[in-house]
Parts: structure tokens; C-alpha cells; sequence
């Protein structure tokens, strides 16, 4: 997911100046050297990484470190404030007019994402009790209109177009027109593509602003851009007054640096990550969490919330006492698996995890949904008896077991292996919990890693 | 022969239309690269630590990549110490000379591979937004021109308006669409449309599919599924498989050729958007790291907005106008 590289190389650099009793000047130096490698192969702009760089380095040369803590911390502490700001601080939301409707324009590079990304925020407001009317400016592409009609239809809103034969300028103009005449409290008027440099589109999306003027004006970037975002962002900002970004293809696997270069020349907030190909998966940008998770803190906060929304309260709190209990039978375990399933995918999972970057780019960790099927199969088809207690489990029931499940020995033999190793380290965890008053496993999970208050901030490192 | 007479002659004999429209299409890329490049060589007098930091930069702001930047830059430092070097203008010759190396592939690797007898068919993958419907237009527009008989499937089944966006561009261009309903099965789509192109006995048949992103394991399979079937019709198919990229992405491309290059066998790129002032410099670590060739590249939305690569125009334009470049061209080449 997002970021990935950065951190696995973040958590390299800290990992060398782990240790270490104060933070020298060379210490600085060499951290910074690799921070800016690492942000420069994150696709963040060779000027933005400059300042940041310079920023960064002033204020941690010379640091005081406190005793409880480690130069790498401070480094980190300091590192992450910084880009946190430099991404917005905090989250912004949706701009809304004091007079409805609350026009939206959309604006972009062509294959930006930009008329998916009018369904899918219609579809949020949408969730949120608003009645958005989409309009279809794109006239050059061909099938655009369709394609918003389609998405349209999808999610039961109203699509206005007037074809590919009027000028934009004017089907922006009637679809506001429309809007306020029959009540619709957001108006989302999609664009062509365009790009920046080219004058006789500009002008006309320039004209289209002049004739419904926006109460916000979105920007549409692909998170894998390159180098290249600083030049479009300033040149649409310069010439539209940009009030929002929005990151699209943040599912992808790059890195994502775009995000910090628009929002360093812009000075825009970004408002919405779009996160998969699904009409509903469109977030709210968070600057905190996206600044932990480059720091290779993981998106626990996203996790947890993932987390609190899918799994049974009660379940996981019994799970919890068992797992300190280390009493952790297959029947828990299929339980379990069956809890996590509901979250989502597994990888999108594991991406939130804090040093799950580095375990998913070993080539040979991969994450097989099919041989998660596999496992379940064996499990489940063990007896009661064996699925209570696994040590009796000999050779015969072991082939019994393959073959019930359709798997080989070897698999049995494997899967039984894990689940002893796993028993041990539940043991391991539970010597660390301590002896807490049972608060429900996703809470203590919560303490471990570092709320949202940072009271129990602990570095997973 | 020098280095840069060989690449003027080079390009001398290629028709005038087709390096002029070239060489339209990469002026911003042009201005925005070489302006910088050149400015640095005829302001710092004296190649230091700086003068690399900043011509790093540079080339780092091209989107060339870092590791392959980094090379770069050390090679550079080595022929600068073998050679006792002071001059940065001495230094740009080799530059661009090492640039040209890293594009420059073998030449039956520049042209589009075609089946001798029978079908040639080309199958087209890459991310959400790439342009790969609209370079699928393109090209047909292009065999179509030199009289073949194409035919086009619609293998992107799932992004709404796609298969009609397709359907446009086979009205434009005058050539049939194979399609199915928009949610079926895109091998499907693939195996009807190489039955038909079969039965029609045609001579280029294009395959368009749903952009995707390389890190999704079961679109990723599907992908493979689509070249299998493909391949399982005509064992040789398909004879090209083009991965479109955006000039505008980072170093995200790298990765997509990788993994694209895994699932389904990628034997070339097309860069699109190069109209822009986006320098596409990715396609130098592409071809570094992983060589694969450039075939085509996007330059604006006409149909005949599509022109068959070329590494030294590419660099030549992109170098063109760069003061004082083919003076000092034969000096270096042969100390």
C-alpha cells in the first residue's frame, strides 16, 4: 500500500542509529541522507525533499535526548511531526455552502480518476443523506458521459448531460440551474481531462469556474504520480484556486509521495483518498495516520477501526483471555479467522500493521487467500476432540485429517506446527500484557501500539 | 564515426514529418529538461560535488529514477576521473551519449513483431487511466492506414462506458469491436474475438482489458488467464504484449513493469501523455533495469498522435538546442 518503501527504508535508518547514547551532527547527516534517498524514491518532489530536509535537520542537530528515550525516537518524533504537517495537520472535510446547492468541480489530468471519483463522493454524500445531482462536462473523451451514466444508475443518482455537442461551459451552467429548481443539495460537475499547459482547456474550465462559481474545486491526482504533480498542482492552483485534493489509486502499491508535493505547492488540503475499484471505497484523508504509517508505525488507528466496526465486542474480549491463558484451541482459531475475514482482505490488512511492510516484501511472503482456504479446510477437519486438544492428534489421524480435507500430510504436519508455535508465542504476549483487567482485546492492542492520545505511545521498534 | 554525426545522419534520413511531429510533441518535455540541463552546463565552470548534486536533481526531476540516477551519476564521476575532466561542457557529450546507450535496444526490438502467418495478435495491459483504449485506437487507426484488416476486442468488461468508448474509437477508425455485455468474463471476450479473427482471416487483431493495478493478486490472475487463453487459440499469440504507461508516473512504473512484465509476459511499453511537460524520463530506469523496449509513445489525442519510438530522436530531442552539443562531440569520443 501507500508508502511502503519509505518506511521499510525510515525503519532501516533508525534501525542503524538505534542505540546510539546522542544524536551527533553525523548521526543527523546520515539519517537525513537516507530520509531524502527514501523520499525522493517515494516520488515526493526533489524541492519539497530539499526543504523538508532542511527543516528537519535543523531541528534535530543538537537535540537534547531525554533519558527514557532513544536518538532514534527523537529523530523519528521530529521526522514525523514534520511530515504530518507538511501533509495538512489535520483532516479536512467537504466544503458546504451557506445556500444549497454546494457545487463541486472537478478538475485533472485525463485518466486522473476524476469521473469515478464523481460517483464515488455521490455515493458518500449519498450515505450521508444529501441528494447530489451529477454533471456530465466531460465532452471530449469518448463514452465519458456514459461511463457517469452508468455510475449514475448505479447508485441512484440523477446524471444530467445535455450531450457532446454543447459546450461544457453551458451544461455546467443548466445542470446548477436544475439543481436549484428541483432541490438538490450537491451539485458535482465532472470535467475532461486536460492538461495544464493547454490553453484553450483551461480557459474553458477557467469559464465554467467564472459561470457556477464552486464552492470547492477539486483537484483529481493519481497517487503514483511522479515528479510531475508539483507541476500540475501549481499550475491548476494558479489558474482555478484550488480549495481540495484528492488522491486516487492510493489502493495501488506506490508510494505515493504525490501526496506531499501537491500539498506543499498548493498549500490545498487533501480531503478524500479513493482506495479500490468499488464505488464505496472512497476515504477521508487522514495526514496523522498517513505520517505514522511512512514512519512504519502502521495505520493501526484505521485497523483498529476496521476492527471495532466488524468484530464482536464480546467475542473478542473471550478471545482475548484466552489467548493470555495461551488456552487458544482450533476451534478459537477458526473463530478467529472467520473475525479477521469480515475486515477484509488479508493484505489490506497486514498493510496496517506496523513492520508488515517489510515481512510483504520478501518474495517469499505471499499472502495466498487460497491458502488460507487450505488451512481452514484441515481445520475444520479435525473432530471436536482433536480440535480441543491438538497433542492428540497422532500419525493416523493425521492422514485421516489430509485426506478429509484433501490436502497432503505434509500440509497437517505444517499447519499443526504453526499452531504450537503460535500457542508459544501467545504465551510470550500474554507475560507482556501483564496482568490488566481484561478491556477487550482491540483496546489492549490500542495501548500496545500507541493511542490516539499517545499516553502509552510505544515505538514497535 | 562520432557519436552525434552518427545520430544526425540518423535522423537525417528519416522523413522530415514524422521527426518534426517528434520533435512538436516533445518541446515542453524538451524546454523543461534540456533548459535545465543546459543552463547547468554553461553556468558551473568547474565540475564539484555540486555540479553533480544538482544535475542529480535534475535528472531526478525527470522522474528517471533513483537508482538508475545514481548510476548514472557514478559513471559519470568515473569517466571524469579516467578521462581528468574539468570542463562540465566536455562532460555533456558523454551524458547524453550514455542516455541514448540506455534507451537504444537492438533493432528488431524497436519494431513491432508480426506474425508471418497468420493473425498477429496484440494484447494490451497497464493501470487505471493509462490511455490504453485510446492507444488502442490509435494504433488501429495506424495497421489501418497501411491497408491491414483489424479487428478490436473489448477485454475491459468492467470500468462502466469502456466497451462504448472502444465502440467510438472502432467508428472513428472504421474497424469492427468484439464485445460482450459489460460484467462478463473478458477471456471469453478474448476467445470469441480470436474465433472471429480466425474466421475473418484478419491480419492485426488488438486486444483492449481493464486497467488494474499490479498489486491486486486476482485482477493479476485474471490478467494471466486472458494471455493463456490467447495463447491456447494461437500458440504463438500473443506476438505483443504492450504495457501502457503514463509519462506523468513515477517510480510506481517500475514496479508495474515488473509485475505486469510477470503476469502476462509484457514485450514492450507505449508512453502516452508525452504532450505534456512531463519528461517520462521512467522509461530510461525501465529499460535499464529491466530492458524493456519502448515501441510507442502518445504525443496528443488526434488519431495520428501515436509515433513508433525512437531512442535517438527521443534523446535528440530532448537534447536538441542544448549549446555547443555537437562541436564537442568528437573530442571525448576519442581521447
Amino acid at each position: 500500500m501507500a508508502f511502503e518503501g519509505l518506511t521499510t527504508r525510515l525503519q532501516n535508518v533508525f534501525g542503524k542509529l538505534k542505540g546510539r547514547g546522542k544524536v551527533s551532527e553525523d548521526d543527523v547527516n546520515e539519517a537525513m541522507r537516507e530520509v531524502r534517498l527514501a523520499l525522493l524514491e517515494a516520488d515526493v518532489n526533489f524541492k519539497v525533499v530539499k526543504d523538508f530536509i532542511a527543516k528537519v535537520k535543523e531541528q534535530a542537530t543538537g537535540i537534547e535526548v531525554q533519558k527514557s528515550f532513544t536518538p532514534a525516537m527523537v529523530i523519528i518524533d521530529i521526522v514525523n511531526k514534520e511530515l504530518t504537517e507538511l501533509m495538512g495537520g489535520t483532516q479536512e472535510k467537504l466544503a458546504k455552502a451557506n445556500k444549497p446547492p454546494t457545487v463541486i468541480l472537478m478538475a485533472g489530468l485525463q485518466g486522473a480518476g476524476k469521473t469515478t471519483l464523481t460517483g464515488k463522493l455521490a455515493k458518500l454524500l449519498q450515505s450521508q443523506n444529501h441528494k447530489p445531482l451529477l454533471v456530465a462536462g466531460d465532452i471530449y473523451r469518448p463514452a465519458a458521459i456514459k461511463q457517469l451514466q452508468v455510475l449514475g444508475e448505479q447508485i441512484g443518482a440523477q446524471v444530467f448531460t445535455l450531450g457532446d455537442k454543447i459546450s461544457p461551459v453551458e451544461i455546467a451552467k443548466q445542470g446548477v440551474q436544475l439543481a436549484k429548481d428541483q432541490g438538490n443539495d450537491y451539485v458535482l460537475i465532472d470535467t475532461a481531462g486536460r492538461l495544464q499547459i493547454d490553453e484553450e482547456l483551461m480557459q474553458e474550465i477557467k469559464d465554467i469556474h467564472a459561470a457556477v462559481k464552486p464552492d470547492e474545486v477539486l483537484l483529481v491526482v493519481d497517487a503514483m504520480t511522479g515528479q510531475e504533480a508539483v507541476n500540475v498542482a501549481k499550475s491548476f492552483h494558479e489558474q482555478l484556486a484550488l480549495t481540495g485534493v484528492v488522491l486516487t489509486k492510493l489502493d495501488g502499491d506506490t508510494r505515493g509521495g504525490a501526496a506531499l508535493s501537491v500539498k506543499a505547492v498548493t498549500g490545498c488540503p487533501i480531503k478524500f483518498a479513493s482506495t479500490g475499484e468499488k464505488i464505496d471505497q472512497l476515504e477521508p484523508f487522514h495526514p496523522d495516520r498517513m505520517a505514522s504509517r511512512i514512519l512504519g508505525m502502521g495505520d493501526m488507528l484505521s485497523l483498529i477501526e476496521k476492527a471495532q466496526t466488524n468484530m464482536d465486542a464480546e467475542k473478542a474480549a473471550e478471545m482475548e483471555r484466552k489467548m493470555r491463558n495461551a488456552d487458544f484451541t482450533f476451534d478459537d482459531f477458526l473463530e478467529q479467522m472467520e473475525q479477521v475475514r469480515r475486515m477484509g482482505p488479508l493484505d489490506q490488512l497486514l498493510d496496517m500493521l506496523p513492520g508488515m511492510n517489510k515481512v510483504k516484501n520478501n518474495p517469499n511472503f505471499k499472502i495466498d487467500e487460497k491458502q488460507i482456504a487450505r488451512t481452514e479446510a484441515i481445520a475444520k477437519s479435525m473432530t471436536k476432540a482433536e480440535k480441543k486438544k491438538p497433542d492428540i492428534i497422532n500419525y493416523s489421524r493425521r492422514k485421516r485429517i489430509a485426506a478429509g480435507s484433501g490436502t497432503t500430510l505434509a500440509d497437517v504436519n505444517r499447519l499443526l506446527r504453526q499452531f504450537e508455535d503460535m500457542k508459544k508465542m501467545m504465551k510470550q504476549f500474554s507475560g507482556m500484557m501483564g496482568p490488566k483487567g481484561p478491556k477487550g482485546g482491540m483496546k489492549a492492542l490500542k495501548g500496545m501500539f500507541g493511542g490516539k492520545g499517545g499516553k502509552n505511545m510505544k515505538f514497535p521498534f | 564515426m562520432s557519436f552525434f554525426k552518427r545520430l544526425k545522419e540518423s535522423i537525417a534520413s528519416k522523413t522530415e514529418a514524422v521527426t518534426s511531429k517528434f520533435r512538436e510533441g516533445l518541446t515542453k518535455t524538451r524546454d523543461a529538461l534540456v533548459g535545465k540541463v543546459g543552463e547547468l552546463f554553461s553556468r558551473r565552470k568547474k565540475i564539484d560535488e555540486e555540479f553533480f548534486e544538482e544535475l542529480e536533481e535534475i535528472l531526478i526531476g525527470a522522474d528517471v529514477g533513483v537508482n538508475t540516477v545514481m548510476e548514472l551519476i557514478d559513471e559519470l564521476r568515473a569517466e571524469v576521473k579516467k578521462r581528468k575532466i574539468e570542463e562540465p561542457a566536455e562532460l555533456q557529450p558523454i551524458l547524453s551519449e550514455k542516455l541514448v546507450e540506455m534507451l537504444r535496444g537492438s533493432d528488431d526490438e524497436v519494431g513491432m513483431k508480426e506474425n508471418p502467418n497468420g493473425i498477429t495478435v496484440i494484447l494490451f495491459v497497464g493501470v487505471n487511466g493509462v490511455g490504453k483504449t485510446t492507444t488502442i485506437g490509435k494504433l488501429a487507426w495506424r495497421y489501418k492506414q497501411q491497408g491491414k484488416n483489424v479487428l478490436l476486442a473489448a477485454g475491459d468488461t468492467f470500468r462502466a462506458g469502456a466497451i462504448e468508448q472502444l465502440e467510438v474509437w472502432g467508428q472513428r477508425v472504421g474497424v469492427d469491436v468484439i464485445k460482450q455485455e459489460s460484467g462478463s468474463d473478458p477471456a471469453a471476450v478474448m476467445f470469441d474475438a480470436v474465433q472471429e479473427a480466425k474466421r475473418r482471416n484478419v491480419d492485426v487483431l488488438i486486444c483492449d482489458t481493464a486497467g488494474r493495478l499490479q498489486n491486486k493478486h486476482n485482477l493479476m490472475e485474471e490478467l494471466a488467464k486472458i494471455h493463456r487463453v490467447i495463447q491456447r487459440e494461437i500458440p504463438s499469440a500473443p506476438h505483443e504484449t504492450l504495457l501502457v504507461l503514463d509519462a506523468t508516473t513515477g517510480q510506481n512504473a517500475l514496479q508495474q513493469a515488473k509485475l505486469f512484465g510477470e503476469k502476462s509476459g509484457v514485450t514492450g511499453l507505449v508512453l502516452t501523455k508525452l504532450d505534456g511537460t512531463a519528461k517520462g524520463g521512467i522509461v530510461i530506469a525501465i529499460r535499464n533495469e529491466l530492458s524493456l523496449p519502448v515501441k510507442f509513445v502518445g504525443l496528443g489525442e488526434q488519431m495520428d498522435d501515436l509515433q513508433q519510438f525512437d531512442a535517438d530522436q527521443f534523446v535528440h530531442a530532448l537534447f536538441a538546442g542544448m549549446a555547443g552539443t555537437e562541436e564537442q562531440a568528437d573530442e571525448p569520443e576519442n581521447t
